[in-house]
This record gives C-alpha cells, sequence and structure tokens, in this order.
C-alpha cells in the first residue's frame, strides 16, 4: 500500500511565500518521495544491517555488546547499506537546500518587495542590530542552510525565511501541515486539553525563526499578545510579514538572544520554544532557561518541544537519532539529548519536583491527509505513517514546569 | 529601536546569480560516507539526474494531460499507438545512441580489455620528449 503523499502544490502560501513553476514543484515532489522512500524502503535495511552482521561482528570482535551509540557509530560507518543510506540522505538534505534555494533568489526582488511593503514602519517588527549571533549560531550552516538563520546576502534579506519556509514541507513530507505548523498545532492542543479555560495574556516564544509554531498560539489566544524572538534578522522580517499576511496581528517579532532576554521579570505567563535547545550549546542552556523562569510570571508555565533524551534509550536507537549531530550539521544535538533537563529546570529556579515530560504529535491536516475510511485505515497520527523514522515523525517530547504562585522561601 | 536599520553594504538582489546562490554550500565540513571519494560524487550528481528525470517526466505528463483535456488526443491515445516499422527503426536507432552514450565509461573499458596493453601516458610523454642527445647517451 503506498504511503499517502500530499504534492507541494498544497502547501500554504501567504503574501511573501515563493512563486514556483511547473517543473519547480516537480522538483520538491521528487525529494519529498525520495525522502519517503529512503524512510520506507532504505532505512529498515540500516537496522537489518546492524542486527545481522554488524552487531553479530561486534559481539565476535569484543565479547559484549556496544556500550553506546558513540560504538554503534563507529562499528556502523564501516557497512555499505549505511553508507549508501547516509549519503542519499544528506544528498536530499544538500538537494532540498538546492532546490529552495534556486526558487527564492530567481524572484528575490519581488519577495523583498511584498515583505517591505507588510514590513515597513510596522512596531510589531523591532529589529536590534546590536544583537550579535552566538557561536552556536555561527560555527556550521545548522542543518545543512547555507547562510543558517541569520545570513544577509543583500539588504532587508528574507531569502533564508524564504527558502527555510518552502523547504519545510519537502523534508517534514507535510507531516506538520499546509503551514508547517504542526508543533504549535500541538501544544495548543495540549494546552486546551490540559489547561481548559486558561486563557495566557502574554506569550513568549524563543528562537522563532519564522514563527511558524508561535502563530498557532497567537491564533488561539487571540487577546493574549505574542512575542517571538530570534537572534537571527532576516527570519524575523519573513516571519513577520508571514504571520501580517497570514492575518496574524497580535504577535511582535524581536530580534533578541535568548541568553539575556530584554524583558522584564515576571512579565509572561506561558514561555514555549519548539526544537530549539538542540541548536544552542552546554553553555547556553543554562543561561537561557534562567531567563525563561526570570521573565516567567508567578504560576506562569513553560513548555518545550524537543526530541526524547537519550538516557535509558536502546543504543541503535540512541545512534540513529544521532545522525543529524555528524551529517545534517546539528552539532549540539548529541549533548543535548544527553542533558538532565529535569537539573536544567532546578538549576534556573524552577523548584524540584515540578519538571514534567510528555508526548506530543502533529495534528493531521485533513487538508492533506483525507480522513482513513474503512477498516485497517491509518492511524490518525503522522499523516498515516507509522514507520520509525528516529526523530524525523511529527512526534515531540515536550518538557516544562510551572512557576509557583509565589516564590518558596527555603527554611 | 526600528525595522529599517540599513544593512551595511549589501548587493541589491538583481546583483545576485541565482544559479550561483542556489549552489552554495553550507559551512561545515562535508561528511564522507562511502569509501571512495570519487563514488561519493558520482552518487550527487546520478541523483541530481534522477530529480531532473523525474521533473522531466511529470512534465511529459502534463503535457499528455493537457492534450486530452482540449481534445487534441484520446486519453489511450498514447497506450494504443502503434508505430510503424519506420517509427521504430528510427526510435531503435536513437535508443542505441542513447544507450551507448549513457554507458560509454563500461563500453571503452571493455574496448580497452581487447587491445594490446597500453603503456601510461607519462610513459609516452617521457618516449616523445627523449632527446637525440639523451638517446645516444
Amino acid at each position: 500500500m503506498s504511503t499517502p503523499q500530499p504534492s507541494w502544490r498544497q502547501v500554504g502560501r501567504h503574501a511573501v511565500f515563493p512563486e514556483a513553476s511547473h517543473d519547480e514543484i516537480a522538483r520538491f515532489d521528487f525529494l519529498t518521495r525520495l525522502n519517503l522512500h529512503l524512510s520506507q524502503n532504505v532505512l529498515p535495511g540500516v537496522k537489518k544491517a546492524w542486527e545481522t552482521r554488524v552487531k553479530p561482528a561486534f559481539e565476535a570482535e569484543h565479547g559484549r555488546a556496544p556500550a553506546d551509540r558513540h560504538e554503534v557509530r563507529r562499528a556502523m560507518q564501516a557497512d555499505l547499506h549505511y553508507q549508501l543510506w547516509s549519503a542519499l540522505r544528506r544528498n536530499t538534505m544538500e538537494m532540498r537546500q538546492q532546490a529552495g534555494r534556486s526558487l527564492v533568489f530567481r524572484q528575490l526582488e519581488q519577495l523583498r518587495a511584498n515583505a517591505d511593503a507588510l514590513n515597513e514602519h510596522a512596531p510589531t517588527l523591532q529589529l536590534d542590530p546590536a544583537i550579535e549571533q552566538p557561536r552556536y549560531q555561527r560555527a556550521v550552516d545548522i542543518h545543512c542552510m547555507p547562510g543558517s538563520y541569520h545570513g544577509e546576502t543583500v539588504a532587508r534579506d528574507i531569502a533564508p525565511g524564504a527558502n527555510y519556509d518552502a523547504g519545510l514541507f519537502v523534508t517534514t513530507a507535510g507531516a506538520l501541515g499546509r503551514y508547517s505548523d504542526g508543533g504549535g498545532q500541538a501544544v495548543v492542543d495540549w494546552l486546551h486539553r490540559h489547561r481548559p479555560g486558561w486563557r495566557p495574556q502574554r506569550i513568549l516564544d524563543i528562537g522563532c525563526t519564522i514563527g511558524h509554531n508561535a502563530l498557532p498560539l497567537a491564533q488561539a489566544f487571540p487577546e493574549a499578545e505574542v512575542v517571538a524572538v530570534d537572534t537571527a534578522a532576516p527570519v524575523l522580517r519573513y516571519g513577520h510579514a508571514r504571520a501580517r499576511s497570514l492575518g496574524v496581528a497580535n504577535i511582535v517579532f524581536r530580534q533578541a538572544d535568548g541568553e539575556a532576554l530584554p524583558f522584564d521579570d515576571g512579565g509572561f505567563d506561558l514561555v514555549t520554544t519548539a526544537m530549539f535547545w538542540h541548536e544552542t550549546s552546554n553553555r547556553a542552556m543554562p543561561r537561557i532557561m534562567a531567563e525563561v523562569h526570570r521573565v516567567l510570571a508567578p504560576g506562569g508555565l513553560t513548555l518545550h518541544l524537543e526530541q526524547p533524551q537519550y538516557a535509558g534509550m536502546d543504543p541503535f536507537e540512541a545512534f540513529m537519532r544521532d545522525w543529524d549531530t555528524y551529517n545534517n550539521n546539528e552539532p549540539f544535538w548529541t549533548r543535548m539529548h544527553e542533558a538532565d533537563l529535569d537539573a536544567l529546570l532546578r538549576g534556573a529556579g524552577f523548584p524540584a519536583g515540578s519538571y514534567f515530560e510528555t508526548t506530543m504529535q502533529a495534528k493531521v491536516d485533513r487538508a492533506l491527509f483525507p480522513a482513513p475510511t474503512g477498516q485497517g485505515a491509518a492511524s490518525d497520527a503522522g499523516g498515516g505513517r507509522a514507520q520509525e523514522d528516529y526523530g524525523r515523525s511529527p512526534v515531540w517530547t515536550a518538557f516544562g514546569a510551572q512557576k509557583p504562585q509565589r516564590e518558596e522561601t527555603p527554611a | 529601536m526600528s525595522n529599517a536599520h540599513a544593512s551595511p553594504a549589501l548587493p541589491e538582489p538583481g546583483e545576485l546569480d541565482p544559479v550561483a546562490m542556489a549552489n552554495r554550500r553550507a559551512k561545515g565540513k562535508r561528511p564522507q560516507f562511502l569509501d571512495d571519494p570519487a563514488v561519493e560524487r558520482a552518487m550527487s550528481i546520478a541523483m541530481a539526474v534522477a530529480g531532473e528525470l523525474s521533473v522531466a517526466r511529470e512534465r511529459i505528463d502534463t503535457l499528455e494531460r493537457l492534450l486530452v483535456a482540449k481534445g487534441v488526443i484520446a486519453a489511450d491515445d498514447i497506450e494504443r499507438y502503434e508505430p510503424t516499422p519506420e517509427v521504430q527503426a528510427a526510435r531503435n536507432e536513437w535508443g542505441r545512441a542513447y544507450i551507448a552514450r549513457v554507458l560509454r565509461m563500461i563500453d571503452q573499458d571493455v574496448q580497452a580489455m581487447q587491445a594490446d596493453p597500453e603503456p601510461a601516458l607519462e610513459q609516452i610523454a617521457d618516449d616523445l620528449g627523449r632527446t637525440d642527445a639523451a638517446a645516444r647517451g
């Protein structure tokens, strides 16, 4: 049975979204198909290679099972099937960047004019040229995105945002929805179910990039003010124009560093991040979390979408989840997933016992994946995809804590 | 704070070459997966060509469907099409040349195996570069 695969034709559009020709759409659709083929047909062979030849050879040589993901990696790097799958996967990442950039740069003049019209003199776009890019953003171009989020090639650049927006749909095969906002939708859904009736007044999203996960919060709480911050100006310009074009007005895009937030203490009821921490560093994490604690109001909630931590995880699964660290320019991914998040929150000032962790799943966009019918219909999750994809499926581990109503004074 | 601050001395979009911009590499050392770096590159090229073939195939599909929709041909005209012997011969000839182009490298390996062993070009270069004085010496 073939997997439902939405066409890039169905992607959600707005005033700063790039126009695509027949062949450009066909190019994206080829890459989506290739990604699906790799995860469904080639990837299972990687596990098979591990179980049937690499692991037995390791055990024969060492007289024991591999102790951790690093031993699995060193053993697997010599396996031809793993090499081929990795090389193909790396190529899909690079080809997706090439396709997105060729789309954006041929029409950059028009896209920038569209963004300018929405951004000019808008008090809700607040750029600060004094903000420096942290080392963890400068070291490599994150997930093989040339120039990363912050690289500017023209004045008032928005190209990194447009390229990122156009390609998200391809790398996720539409599983995050037409507007790639499945993460934000999942948070909203969780809040509605676990905090029914709660109306946060001020919401902060850190590391927002193009605001795709902050927008669902602004839409779900129209009376709230959402502040979305990032260190990179191009994605903020793009995100602001994107939000305006989509009719979302209760959101401010502000250039700021999560390690030193330009906000007063206790001003936010909800502080969120989505797939953010793995793109920072071990030095930055405690500083950012301390800022999260500081700007949270008493009784406020903080909630973070990430992939699961490695502690207690089977070394092979951890190795597979670690792939992006070494092969897709996500250098902090590996160490971030070793971090003790409970300790991180306690270190930031949250009381012991306040840490919680849960699993969230993207709500299926029925515009892309029509409701399954009949017996044995695919599940409601992940665009009907049940295949293990080691972190590419729209499933997250969410962690967070609530700040006590009143600071407890130690006895 | 405003959103209109000038970026320092950046070009206008029209001054950029979109082809060069699309091909810019991401900062960060590229991992090598396959044992042979040449094979690694050949795979990247093959995957790009596979992508472009898929794009061309989709364009042909669009063309066929438009022709049907506009009543120029019927939906089963292509499947029911029977080439005349002349057309078939022309296609065979095109197909022969096409396969030869694609598999040129393998063809030439076979030719080399069938020929007498050949000296390396360095050796011929040395031979041709030798002067009478050196030959006499």
